[in-house]
Formats: C-alpha cells, sequence, structure tokens
C-alpha cells in the first residue's frame, strides 16, 4: 500500500539592517525591525495563516486519515511569536488534532553542521528544547537547513538519538535508485532516511500556477494518478516543501488550497495513504544504504551547497564566521548567544550569491551580491570583536577551554563545598537546639537534685561538655 | 557597403573618449570584411592607421582654384592624391568665396576645441556638402553634435539614411543647465536621423525625454574595449599589503562628481587610516577639491597627482586596489571598463551608461557618499571580494568587444539601407 508522508517548512530569517563600516564598535543592534515585521506580517497574512486552516480543515474532515508534518526553524518561530501570534495559535490546533509531527531542525537555520560540531549540536538541542515545551512531545525525525545531508551529518544526526532524518532525492546521489523507498545513513544504520521526490514536490510548489506548464491545470485526481501510477513495490512517496509556497509562490488564486483539500478524497478512492515521518519509519524496514560523501541540498538544479558557499566571498564571510564558533560555544552571554543564531542563518548567504540560475534571487535589503557581502562582513566585524572582547584574544581556544573547565570545575567544587557548609550548619542548627533542650532539662533535673541532693557539680560538668 | 563617417576625434590625437569610440566603432566594422569606412576629420595627423580611408576636411577644396599637378603634389600630404583634390574641386557646389580660403580653396581648421568652434562647425558642414556630391556611398553616420550639421547636410544632398551617434548631450556635461545653442544643433541632428545610436540606455532615455524624439528611432549602442597591447599588459601590477591605494581618474570637473569622491574619502578615513586616496586628472574644480581635502583635514592622505597621458593611465589603474567613478551624469564612461582589464575592482555611480552592461563592479548612487565609503572599505579589507572583482571582472570585460558591436551597427545599417529603397 502506497503512502505520502506531506511535510511543510516554516522558516523566515531575522532580516539584517543596513549596517555601514562607520558603525562597526559603536551599534550593536543588527536587525531591520521594520522590514522583519513587513515580511513577517505579508508571509502570515498570505501563505502561513490560510494554508494551515486549510491543513487543519483538511484534518478534522479525514477522521485521522490525513497526516502531516511540520517544521519550524527557531529565528521563524521567534519572529512569529513576536509579530504573528495568529500562526502559533493555528500550528496549537493542528498540534491538537493529533494528526501533525512536528520535526527538529537547527535552531539558526544555519550551516553549522558543515562547520562546528559542538555549534551543531548547541543549535539542535535548543530547537528540540523549544518544540518539546511547544507542542509536548519530543521529535523523534530531524531535517537540516536546506536539506543538506551528507554521511557525517547523518551519524551527527543518529548520536543525537534521532531515528531518522528527511533530505533530498538528489539524482546524482541516488542514481537508478528510487526515492521511494526508506533507507539509512551509510555511517549509522540506526537512521533512517526520507529522500523528498522532487518531481512531485516541485510539480506543487513550483509549476503549479505556470500555465506555460505541459500539464497545467494540475488537478488532485490527475496528481493522486500519477502516485497511483507508479510500481506496486514503491511505497513511500516523500512530498516536501516549504509552507510559503503555498500562497507566496504559487498565489492563492490558482487554488492551490482547493487542491490540497482534494488530495484526501482523491487518496482514499485510489487507496493510497497518508503518514508522518515517525510512522513510515517505525512501519517500514529500510531496503539500503545511502552513501553521501559530499553534501547535498534541496536548492538549485545542482543540489549541493553552491548557493551559499559557490563564492569566495561566501566562504570567506562562513569561515569568518565559525572561526569564533568555538568561543561562542564556550561563553554564554545571552546577547552575543542569541545574534549568533540570527547571524548563522543561511539566508545570509544565499544573499551573496553570483550564481546565475536563470531565476532572480531575492536578496532582501541588497541590490547586489557585493552590496550583501558588505553589509553582513561589517556587521561579521563588530561581532567577531565583541566575541573577542569576552575573552583574551591572543589565547588559544583549547588553552581557553581548559581554563574555563578548570574555573567551572571549581566553581562546581565551590557551590558543592557551600551546600556541605549550608547542609552542616543546618544540621548543627538543628542539633544545638535538642542539646540547649537536653541541657536545660539537665540542668533543671539537676538543680531539682541539687536542691534534693546537693550535688550540683556534676550536671555542670556535662553541660560544659556538651556546649564545647 | 559603404559608409561616409563624419567625426571629430580620431587616434592617436586623444581629446577624450570620442576618438578612442570612434576609432572602436571604425575597426568593428573594419572586421565585418565588406563593410567600408570613410572617416571625414576636421585635420587629421597622416599617423591614422589605414584600415579606413580618411579625409582630411582642410583638403578639400570649396572655392576653385586653378593649380597644377605638380604644385598641389608638393602642397598635399600623402594620404590625399591630387586627383582626389580635382575630383572634389568639380563637385563645389556654391560661390563660397567670401569665405576665408587658402592658396587651394581650402579651409583650414585649428582642430581640437577651440573659441571659435562653433564657426568650425559651420565650416564643416560646407565642405560635407563638396565629400557628399563626390563620394559614393550607402549610409552616413555622424558622430556627436560637432558632426550633426555635416551629418544632415549630406542627407540632405545625396537622399541616403542617416545614422547620428550620441556619445553624450548637453544634458550630461551641465547638469541641466544646457547651451540653448548646442541644444538646437542637437535637436536638429536628431530631428532629421533615421536613427539615433545612443551609448547607452540611459542616454536613449535622455534623447527621448528631453529631445523628443521617436522611440522607434533610438536604439542603445553600448561601447566596448580593446583588449590592452602586450606594453600595457606587461606594466606590473602592484600590490598593497599595508596601504591600500583608491583612485578617481578623469576630468574633474563637474560632471564626474569629484566632490563626492572627497566625502566618501573623509568618511573611510574616519574608520581606517591605512588607505591612500588619488585624485588624477585636471579640471576646473581641481583647486575647489584640494581645498576641500584640507577641510577635511584628509590631506595627507590625499594625493592629486595631475593630468595623465598615454600609458601612465594604465600605470595608475594597476597602481590602485580600487577605481572610483562617481560621475553625476555619465552617458557611458569607458574608463571602468580600462580599469577592470587591468585587473582593479570599480566602484561607478549608477548614473553611469555602462553600468548597463557591467555585473562586477559595485553600482552606487553617485550622491551616497556613505555606500561609497562602505564599498571602499570593504574591498579594501576583504580579500575575498577584492579578488573575486577582479578574476570576474577581467573575464567579463574580455567579452565586451568592439567586433559584436560592429555586428550590431552592421545590421541596423541593413535595415535602414532596406527601408530607404
Amino acid at each position: 500500500m502506497k503512502t505520502i508522508c506531506l511535510y511543510f517548512e516554516i522558516h523566515q530569517i531575522i532580516h539584517l539592517k543596513r549596517y555601514r563600516c562607520f558603525d562597526i564598535g559603536r551599534d550593536h543592534y543588527y536587525y531591520d525591525d521594520y522590514e522583519n515585521e513587513r515580511t513577517i506580517n505579508e508571509i502570515a497574512e498570505r501563505s502561513y495563516i490560510p494554508a494551515l486552516n486549510t491543513l487543519i480543515e483538511m484534518a478534522k474532515n479525514s477522521n485521522g486519515a490525513f497526516k502531516v508534518a511540520v517544521s519550524l526553524s527557531g529565528v521563524g518561530l521567534e519572529q512569529l511569536e513576536m509579530y504573528a501570534p495568529t500562526v502559533i495559535e493555528l500550528l496549537h490546533q493542528l498540534n491538537d488534532t493529533g494528526c501533525c509531527e512536528f520535526l527538529c531542525e537547527p535552531y539558526s537555520h544555519g550551516l553549522s553542521s558543515l562547520a562546528n560540531e559542538e555549534c551543531f549540536r548547541e543549535d539542535v538541542e535548543a530547537m528540540r528544547t523549544k518544540i518539546t515545551q511547544m507542542f509536548g512531545k519530543t521529535p523523534k525525525v530531524f531535517r537540516n537547513s536546506g536539506l543538506i545531508y551528507s554521511n557525517e551529518i547523518g551519524s551527527m544526526v543518529a548520536d543525537m538519538g534521532f531515528k531518522g532524518m528527511l533530505t533530498e532525492g538528489a539524482k546524482h546521489v541516488l542514481g537508478w535508485k528510487s526515492p521511494h523507498y526508506l533507507y539509512h545513513c551509510a555511517h549509522n544504520q540506526k537512521l533512517k532516511l526520507l529522500l523528498r521526490d522532487y518531481k512531485l514536490s516541485d510539480d506543487i510548489s513550483l509549476r503549479f500556477s505556470d500555465s506555460d506548464w505541459a500539464e497545467y491545470p494540475l488537478f488532485a485526481d490527475k496528481y493522486i494518478g500519477w502516485i497511483a501510477d507508479m510500481p506496486e513495490e514503491e511505497q513511500v512517496i516523500n512530498i516536501f516543501m516549504e509552507l510559503s509556497s503555498i500562497g507566496i509562490s504559487q498565489p492563492l488564486s490558482s487554488n492551490i488550497l482547493e487542491f490540497l483539500k482534494a488530495l484526501p478524497q482523491c487518496a482514499k478512492e485510489k487507496g493510497i495513504t497518508f503518514s508522518t515521518p515517525s510512522e513510515i519509519i517505525s512501519k517500514l524496514k529500510s531496503v539500503d544504504q545511502i552513501d553521501v560523501p559530499y553534501p547535498m541540498s534541496w536548492i538549485d538544479e545542482e543540489r549541493d551547497t553552491s548557493c551559499w558557499l559557490g563564492n569566495i566571498m561566501q566562504r570567506e564571510a562562513f569561515d569568518k564566521l565559525y572561526s569564533v564558533a568555538e568561543r561562542v560555544h564556550l561563553c554564554n552571554d545571552r546577547r552575543i548567544k542569541q545574534d549568533w543564531s540570527y547571524m548563522q542563518a543561511s539566508n545570509n548567504f544565499r544573499f551573496m550569491t553570483t550564481k546565475n540560475t536563470g531565476i532572480d534571487v531575492n536578496r532582501g535589503i541588497y541590490d547586489s551580491p557585493f552590496d550583501a557581502f558588505t553589509n553582513y562582513m561589517n556587521i561579521l566585524g563588530d561581532f567577531i570583536s565583541r566575541v573577542n572582547s569576552l575573552y583574551p584574544v591572543d589565547m588559544e581556544s583549547e588553552e581557553l577551554n581548559s581554563l574555563i573547565t578548570t574555573i567551572k570545575n571549581q566553581g562546581d567544587e565551590i557551590t558543592l563545598l557551600n551546600k556541605e557548609i549550608a547542609k552542616l550548619q543546618a544540621k548543627l542548627e538543628k542539633a544545638q537546639p535538642k542539646e540547649a533542650k537536653k541541657t536545660t532539662k539537665k540542668a533543671k533535673k539537676a538543680e531539682e537534685k541539687a536542691a534534693v541532693e546537693e550535688a550540683p557539680k556534676k550536671a555542670k560538668k556535662t553541660t560544659k561538655k556538651k556546649a564545647e | 557597403m559603404k559608409v561616409l563617417m563624419f567625426g571629430w576625434e580620431f587616434p592617436p590625437k586623444i581629446l577624450g573618449g570620442l576618438a578612442v569610440a570612434s576609432y572602436g566603432i571604425t575597426k568593428g566594422l573594419s572586421l565585418q570584411g565588406d563593410v567600408e569606412t570613410t572617416f571625414c576629420l576636421p585635420k587629421p595627423t597622416g599617423e591614422e592607421e589605414n584600415f579606413l580611408n580618411i579625409i582630411g576636411m582642410n583638403q578639400v577644396p570649396i572655392v576653385w582654384k586653378d593649380v597644377n599637378y605638380d604644385y598641389l603634389k608638393s602642397r598635399l600630404p600623402n594620404y590625399t592624391s591630387p586627383e582626389q583634390y580635382y575630383a572634389f574641386r568639380d563637385k563645389i557646389y556654391a560661390d563660397f568665396s567670401y569665405m576665408c580660403t587658402n592658396d587651394l580653396g581650402c579651409m583650414e581648421f585649428a582642430g581640437g576645441y577651440p573659441k571659435n568652434l562653433h564657426e568650425e562647425i559651420n565650416n564643416y558642414s560646407i565642405i560635407a556638402g563638396v565629400v557628399a556630391r563626390q563620394q559614393e556611398f550607402d549610409i552616413i553616420h555622424a558622430h556627436d553634435w560637432l558632426t550633426y550639421p555635416a551629418g544632415v547636410h549630406a542627407k540632405m544632398v545625396s537622399g541616403k539614411p542617416l545614422c547620428i551617434h550620441v556619445h553624450a548631450t548637453d544634458f550630461d556635461r551641465s547638469r541641466g543647465q544646457v547651451n540653448p545653442t548646442v541644444y538646437s544643433i542637437e535637436k536638429n541632428g536628431m530631428d532629421y536621423a533615421d536613427c539615433i545610436m545612443c551609448v547607452s540606455e540611459l542616454t536613449r532615455q535622455t534623447v527621448i525625454n528631453q529631445y523628443h524624439q521617436d522611440p522607434r528611432k533610438c536604439v542603445a549602442m553600448h561601447n566596448a574595449v580593446y583588449p590592452l597591447s602586450q606594453e600595457l599588459q606587461d606594466i606590473p601590477r602592484v600590490d598593497h599589503p599595508k596601504e591600500k591605494v583608491v583612485t578617481f581618474l578623469g576630468r574633474i570637473t563637474m560632471q564626474k562628481g569629484p566632490e563626492y569622491f572627497v566625502e566618501a574619502a573623509a568618511l573611510v578615513l574616519k574608520r581606517t587610516r591605512n588607505i591612500r586616496f588619488v585624485m588624477a586628472g585636471s579640471g576646473d574644480k581641481l583647486e575647489e577639491m584640494i581645498h576641500l581635502a584640507a577641510v577635511r583635514g584628509i590631506a595627507d592622505r590625499f594625493h592629486f597627482p595631475g593630468f595623465q597621458k598615454g600609458k601612465q593611465v594604465y600605470e595608475a589603474y594597476k597602481n590602485s586596489d580600487v577605481f572610483v567613478m562617481p560621475s553625476v551624469s555619465e552617458p557611458f564612461g569607458i574608463a571602468p571598463l580600462e580599469a577592470m582589464q587591468c585587473g582593479t575592482p570599480s566602484i561607478i555611480s549608477k548614473q553611469s551608461g555602462c553600468g548597463e552592461i557591467l555585473t562586477n563592479v559595485i553600482k552606487v548612487d553617485y550622491w551616497d557618499i556613505n555606500a561609497m565609503a562602505d564599498a571602499i572599505y570593504s574591498i579594501c579589507t576583504n580579500p575575498s571580494l577584492f579578488k573575486y572583482l577582479q578574476e570576474e571582472g577581467i573575464k567579463e570585460v574580455d567579452q565586451i568587444t568592439w567586433e559584436k558591436v560592429g555586428l550590431k551597427h552592421r545590421a541596423i545599417y541593413d535595415e535602414l539601407i532596406k527601408n530607404n529603397r
């Protein structure tokens, strides 16, 4: 029996403001609040709210047959919390239907998986905690920023306790293999991989409203028909896209919502079900490993990391940013940590791309890749000097690390000792009144005795001893 | 196909960008193989390259004089034959004996841009009438307003299509304060033209909006550059690991926006001291700029080496880490292309026509000194940006060739000739 795994991603970056070289060292606030509020509201209004309403409706009408998976980036979530809480409300409603699984991704939507393992782990843990807090369930399945995946990333993710991971069904990796099976990571077979069917996904997210497309107009029965016509052994059809595809890339006027709503019914007629990633991982067995020595992603025709790290400017910015990763990891200055996750967002690197893909790149507030690079490097210059001012620059990070650990250990030891002291003092205080009572009692008795027996010397001695 | 071309400047005598562009266009046409160009110059030096026919307007008679062959042989320079002189003499069309002519019945030209420029332009167009009657050609091509009257005259005489080439308009030169005489000459030329070639879309819009021309006959025809000669290629690039050098190179006049360069330099120097600024060139604003640099307190880091010529220009490019052209209004602006050929990243104003065909340059508004300062600082401090602009810039500019421009000219000529029949 075939099953469809539908997954949507919610991510919006925190836009950086125009930051000139003269601002370095003077201004430590890097964000364009106006642009952030404007974009997030526009996207929520035009895409997230109608799309989520549709998903909720679909879940409610299908008696639990319809399943969907959603992931959020931490920075996107912060923006929604700040400017568009309605979307959060809708996400909770979707969660309450029980038909939605929330996945985990790096908090910053950054490229730390390619640069620094510790930083990557911190990034993922932050998001896992946040999702658990919000939706009451710890996510078991992971998706990386831009669906970046390689063997090494797979083994890191498996180490963190995830059972599965979503990634691209890239042609150059799969070769003759089909993405419609469950696979596992070449370095750790416990980690299962779900591969995106880019043809079927892009039919919705890229081509749906394109009237030049041979299949235009696309209807749900035709779409489900394609899936039904696939060989019987091919069981998992992974359709992954950004949630903003619905409403932004494909305008609502193209009736994309009606198309989505019709999917469960059409699928039911053909005997096709919907599943969440976790369900697929627990139900199906992996057929083979997937060997990915070089990172792949879901972006551009090449499906690699060239749109973020393709030219020397992007690589310099990337290297400079992660050159302070260890120091940021060591520190616990909250503002620095916050700026760190905002600056890591992969979109910042995408703005600097010089690749000619034939499709216009949305460059945000910048008018050229050079402009984006200049602005980012100015901000990075200020950020790095702030990080460096935390600890002496001439000290090696390892040395610093050991010193910090020593200090931390000593601190721990001191707190431990303090606790012990407090305990002992408490004990002592408890003991003292008893003693005092005892002594007073004894004293009274002794007095009585003394009064009676006229022998007070003995009693006095004992009290003296106990007081000491 | 035969083209009769009117121009005011031609290498080796270079006074401004016009000479370089005229050379490129004719060279590009000659590479087509079957285009024969006759170029009319007021005062040739005799050292012009010989891929085209040069007519010296100062050797074309407008008054009939009886001179014998041997005398002519001794009087005329070797590129004009006595036969040619006699052929012109047969086509004198009116009595110009009231004009000031020499012993051959010709008029003298000072060349360049003398005080009596308007008189020379008029003389040039009178002579053009003789040339147009004598020469055989299929199309007329006139460069810049100085030769528009000649082009119009030739069209009236021959009935051949006229194509005019707008290298600059008076709106660019004067920031909107146009000279009415110049404007009327420009407007008249455009009105009579069958095709108006503008060196950029920016200029095309000026022609359409300020000169009220039909957009259908205006086309943008971007300039190109010639590959560097071996001699220029051999000039070594100078690296400045400690102190970066930022260069402005051009006439120091209102049109080129030198004050914005000084202001941007002052902003950059507030941030860092190890950058030097060079403002090479001469012009009416030079003294004002020296004064401004002193007022901003950056005179110790700001240098004025004066007018650069020939090889010195390329040495200046190769000695720079950034080239800046903050022109207020630049019809095309060939300098950034030359700087890119030398491997120097360029910052240009968005008001420059060459920006339309370049991607590997940084474009800022000429008035946005903050953005300009930021871009200068960024190239000087981020080696990857410098390297990217350098490498990609050379690749890009190598693709912009006069040969391609010649091909486009040819297509337009063909169209005009077809419509004229």
